[in-house]
């Protein structure tokens, strides 16, 4: 089907005519139609970018708390109770509530903020923009998962305000734990509607998943061959089939633990007796590590889902504001696919410890550590790409630059815990903590900040303050890696993760003042990015309007489009392509659109 | 009060700063883009060395500050963990020499090549031999590591020593408890529907027959002494751990020699060491007259999961064997022989539908 077909069979609603692009915004569109049941893929992105940043501030709050507990273990804080009311008698948060908070926390952060949040925003917001299409190949589908979303997040959000609290077995939800309402009261009710929202998200996922792979593959404009697309593009491809390959095999591990958990089954349980009850429970034959394996095979996939949105987005930010080419398109392209396809293959090197068989062991440490070898060229490409630039600090750039640092640092320490013998020491230790909160928590919220400071003009019409931008950047990067870096020696004392209380520990109780540092430093973080939520909502309404098209002078096709493009795009004919997207600096030019046909006498490469 | 004092403070700098945001932002358009921009360079470009130059020596005070804090000083009680603590200095120097080297290259590079509009810059999409360079070459380095790690990693798994100090441990919401072989250094099997905390049991060792699970009881348990919470082991002896869970998973962690290993209710799991240093001889080694080693849960298993705490008291051992010596079998003090009627029946196969032990596996190590 062709863009203009497509478009036309989905988008009854609007009902306009291709012929009349130059009418677009006039036809009637409804206050419902355009702002909530939009099938626009822009106003989607903005959805799914406002709810992932609602989660973010909640998430965030929520490790606030939990921080004040591990920094000031023996303070109390009155209106704590005030907020929380039984959750934290006396001002102190209980142990119950505590990890109901880093619970929540894990899981809000790594589905809501950073998959949906990210990749829903970008892939929605750039690929239509980025490959020259009209919209998305099913505006339909596209809407539907966000909807799921929502209701995913009224789901979640509803578990926090029940009797028995949230789920509070740890974002991994292993069971038995997370199968036995008697084992810990968040496995009850909680439970139930921590998996409901979960399987809402999976469907949500798997719905934008086909449909970006269906518009990559499917409606790029003329010209616009794969070898063509900006890495951005690349990179939320490799993210959607990562999705739609691995969510469907976390949902079957949802489904066994269902029914473990309402109907009587033995998937994942055996040999249990449970003392708050005082009874055995006649489940045998089951095997608790099977859920692992389901759930880490998404669960590895996973991170990369979360990375590689970043990773294309940094790769774009940097070539355009360093006006020089990506290094070694082809190279960025390879690695990622080859990260794509080992995300598949490492997931037990979570299961090191697990009794797991030491042979299949070996062969999980050997596959993981070649996952370091992509990573690596990824981050010589990108400094190579700076090397004899010119460099422009817009707040993208400045974010995709902390990206880079922060991939650094911690895909480091990736490669201590994927060598079992160092991980049996370091497993479930504040290391690890550090490990995933750099390389992933930090570096994809920094790729997803430079995404935001660079779209945003194309967003809204308007520029996001600098100043504002530009503290909020320092602090944020500092503040990182205040909180993480230290981590690293709790971890080396071997200081477990997930505990409340560090006091009754002989071997842990050292790091006090250091855990009271990094809670006051998280509460300072945490306040800078109301800098950011600021400056975003008061920008759309207040912020300097943008003039000219093309802003960053920027090569790829979404800046080709007029300053507010309507729904549809491109007025008129959508632009033919005719190079890549990586023409910064060749023969002394400062850059060449995509849509520039290629000079008798111009330089090949 | 002070609260209300904060809020309003930081209430405060917030829009202090963000007029002086609106304030630059109304400098910048009156100034013009380009002169503007070439300003917010500079600073950015400056602050861009300032932070690769203080971070690198905030990681140097951090390493100075907390160092100490850790494990490695003290080094590893155990002979295993020597080679851990090896491997790690080595995978350490690899990877902090490419993190100081990258951060170097990319703060530098964001300084020196910020925008200039005299500088022409380098049309430089792709270079074969470069790329070749950095595929190659962190490919050897980690085959480096892996080997390094296999071969711990397959000594760490082998099977434990003949002469092994043989504990079985097993892991419940939220403590530990041990048994020993006794003197048939056989464990005894057992059921986990017979577990019975109040009547002594809370393993489930099968020491009488039962109908209603068609169990056998086992002599084998007569003489299995069961502890909680403190679990004895002889320095200089490995031992081996077999690893139980009652209820949910629960991670047997052992910070000190360096090992780990989960809990799994159905599926027993294993780990063997050798300690190095009586208890004694750490308090002196750590100049700390409190330490103790300690078993930590490094897997989340409930509202108590950080207070779920064992204890391993390492001597010599004549000191085991004398605290060996004063335990008393868990049998006999579940079933105390004033009551001789409670002595099992002699194992004789006299009905044979009893099925041996519904779990016999379970006190075998798996591999
Ligand atoms: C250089 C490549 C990397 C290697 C070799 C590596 C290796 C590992 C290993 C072995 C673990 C398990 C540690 C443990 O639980 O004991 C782990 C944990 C983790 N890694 Fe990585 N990693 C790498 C890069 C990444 C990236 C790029 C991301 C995300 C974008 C990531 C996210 C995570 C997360 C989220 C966890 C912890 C999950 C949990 O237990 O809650 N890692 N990594
Ligand atoms: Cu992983
Ligand atoms: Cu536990």
């Amino acid at each position: 089907m062709s863009n203009e077909a497509v478009l036309h069979a989905n988008v009854g609603v609007s009902g306009h005519d291709a012929h009349h692009d130059e009418h677009h915004g006039h036809h009637h569109e409804t206050f419902i139609s355009k702002y909530v049941f939009s099938m626009d893929h822009k106003m989607i992105a903005k959805q799914f970018l406002i709810t992932g940043m609602v989660w973010a501030v909640l998430g965030g709050l929520m490790s606030v708390l939990f921080r004040l507990q591990l920094g000031y273990p023996d303070s109390t804080f009155p209106w704590l109770e005030d907020i929380l009311g039984k959750w934290a008698k006396g001002g102190r948060i209980s142990a119950e509530a505590y990890y109901a908070l880093v619970t929540t926390h894990g899981t809000v952060l790594v589905f809501f903020v950073l998959t949906a949040g990210l990749s829903g925003t970008f892939s929605n917001f750039l690929i239509p923009l980025q490959i020259g299409a009209r919209d998305m190949a099913s505006p339909l589908m596209n809407m539907l998962s966000y909807w799921f979303f929502f209701i995913a997040s009224i789901v979640m959000l509803s578990s926090v305000f029940i009797e028995t609290g949230p789920f509070s077995g740890g974002w991994t939800a292993y069971p038995p734990l997370s199968a036995l309402g008697d084992a810990s009261p968040g496995s009850k009710t909680g439970m139930d509607l921590w998996l409901t929202a979960m399987a809402l998200f999976v469907v949500s996922q798997l719905l934008a998943g086909l449909n970006y792979i269906a518009t990559i593959l499917n409606m790029r404009t003329k010209g616009m061959s794969m070898t063509r697309l900006p890495l951005t593009i690349w990179a939320l491809f490799f993210t959607a089939v990562l999705g739609v390959l691995s969510f469907p095999v976390l949902f079957s591990g949802f489904i066994l633990l269902i029914f473990d958990r309402n109907f009587g089954t033995s998937f994942y349980l055996s040999d249990i007796f449970l003392s708050t009850t005082n009874t055995a429970l006649p489940n045998e034959g089951g095997s608790a590590i099977l859920y692992q394996h389901l759930f880490w095979f998404l669960g590895h996939p996973e991170v990369y889902i979360i990375l590689l949105p970043a990773m294309g987005m940094a790769s774009e930010v940097l070539s355009t504001n360093a006006r020089k080419p990506i290094f070694g398109y082809m190279a960025m392209v390879g690695s990622m696919f080859a990260i794509a396809v080992l995300a598949f293959l490492v997931w037990a090197h979570h299961m090191f410890v697990t009794g797991l068989n030491p042979f299949l062991g070996s062969i999980f440490v050997l596959l993981t550590l070649l996952i370091a070898v992509p990573s690596a060229i990824k981050v010589f490409n990108w400094l190579t790409t700076l090397w004899r630039g010119n460099i422009r600090f817009t707040p993208a750039m400045m974010f995709a630059i902390g990206f880079v640092s922060l991939f650094i640092s911690g895909g480091l320490t990736g490669i201590w815990l994927g060598n079992s013998a160092l991980d049996i020491h370091l497993h479930d230790t504040y290391f690890v903590i550090a490990h995933f909160h750099i390389v992933m928590g930090v570096a994809s919220m920094f790729g997803m900040f430079a995404g935001v400071y660079h779209w945003y003009p194309k967003m809204y019409g308007t520029y996001m303050n600098n100043t504002l931008a530009y503290i909020h950047f320092w602090i944020t990067l500092i503040g990182a890696y205040l909180i993480f870096w230290p981590m690293h020696y709790e971890g080396l004392a071997g200081m477990p993760r997930r505990y409340y209380d560090y006091g009754v520990w002989e071997s842990f109780k050292q790091f006090v003042e250091l855990n009271r540092f990094i809670s006051t430093v998280v509460i300072i973080v945490f306040a800078a990015q109301f800098f950011f939520l600021f400056n975003f909502f008061y920008s759309i309404f207040k912020g300097r309007k943008v003039t000219t098209t093309n802003p960053w002078g920027s090569n790829t096709l979404e800046w080709t489009t007029p300053i507010k493009p309507g729904h549809g795009n491109w007025t008129g004919e959508i632009p033919e392509v005719h190079r890549w997207a990586y023409d910064y600096g060749k023969d002394g030019q400062d850059f060449i659109p995509q849509t520039v046909p290629v000079g008798d006498n111009e330089t090949q490469h | 009060m002070s609260m209300f004092f904060t809020i309003a403070v930081i209430i405060l700098v917030f829009l202090v700063i963000f007029q002086i945001a609106k304030a630059s932002e109304y400098v910048s358009v009156l100034k013009g883009e380009e002169k503007s921009r070439a300003q917010s360079n500079k600073i950015n470009g400056f602050l861009m060395v300032a932070f690769l130059v203080l971070g690198l020596i905030g990681v140097y005070l951090c390493n100075k500050a907390l160092y100490h804090k850790t494990l490695l000083p003290q080094g590893s009680a155990s002979v295993q963990g020597e080679k851990v603590d090896s491997m790690l200095w080595v995978t350490l120097i690899l990877t902090g020499v490419v993190f100081v080297a990258t951060q170097i290259v990319l703060f530098v590079f964001a300084y020196k090549y910020q925008e200039n509009p005299k500088r022409k810059v380098f049309f430089f999409p792709h270079n074969n031999t470069l790329e070749l360079i950095w595929t190659v070459v962190p490919a050897i380095a980690l085959t480096v590591l892996v080997v390094i790690g296999l071969r711990n990693w397959f000594m760490f798994t082998s099977e434990a020593p003949a002469n092994a100090l043989r504990v079985e441990v097993t892991g419940k919401q939220f403590g530990w408890v041990f048994r020993y072989a006794g003197k048939d250094n056989e464990f005894g099997k057992k059921y986990f529907r017979i577990i019975d905390d109040a009547g002594n049991n809370p393993l489930g060792q099968i020491w009488a027959d039962n109908e209603q699970f068609r169990l056998k009881a086992d002599p084998a348990n007569n003489d299995d002494i069961v502890v909680q919470q403190t679990m004895y082991v002889v320095k200089d002896k490995p031992v081996q751990l077999i690893i139980n869970s009652r209820d949910v998973i629960h991670d047997v962690g052992l910070p000190a020699f360096r090992m780990k290993m989960d809990a799994v209710p159905g599926t027993p799991t294993t780990l063997w060491f050798t300690p190095k240093y009586t208890t004694k001889e750490m308090k002196e080694r750590t100049g700390n007259p409190d330490y103790i080693y300690e078993i930590s849960c490094d897997q989340m298993c409930g509202n108590g999961h950080y207070s779920m705490k064992g204890i391993i008291e390492v001597v010599t051992q004549e000191e085991y064997d004398a605290w060996l010596a004063k335990q008393t079998p868990n049998y006999l003090v579940a079933n105390p022989p004033a009551e001789p009627a409670a002595t099992p029946a002699v194992p004789a196969a006299k009905d044979s539908t009893l099925k041996p032990a519904a779990d016999s596996a379970h006190t075998v190590a798996i591999k």
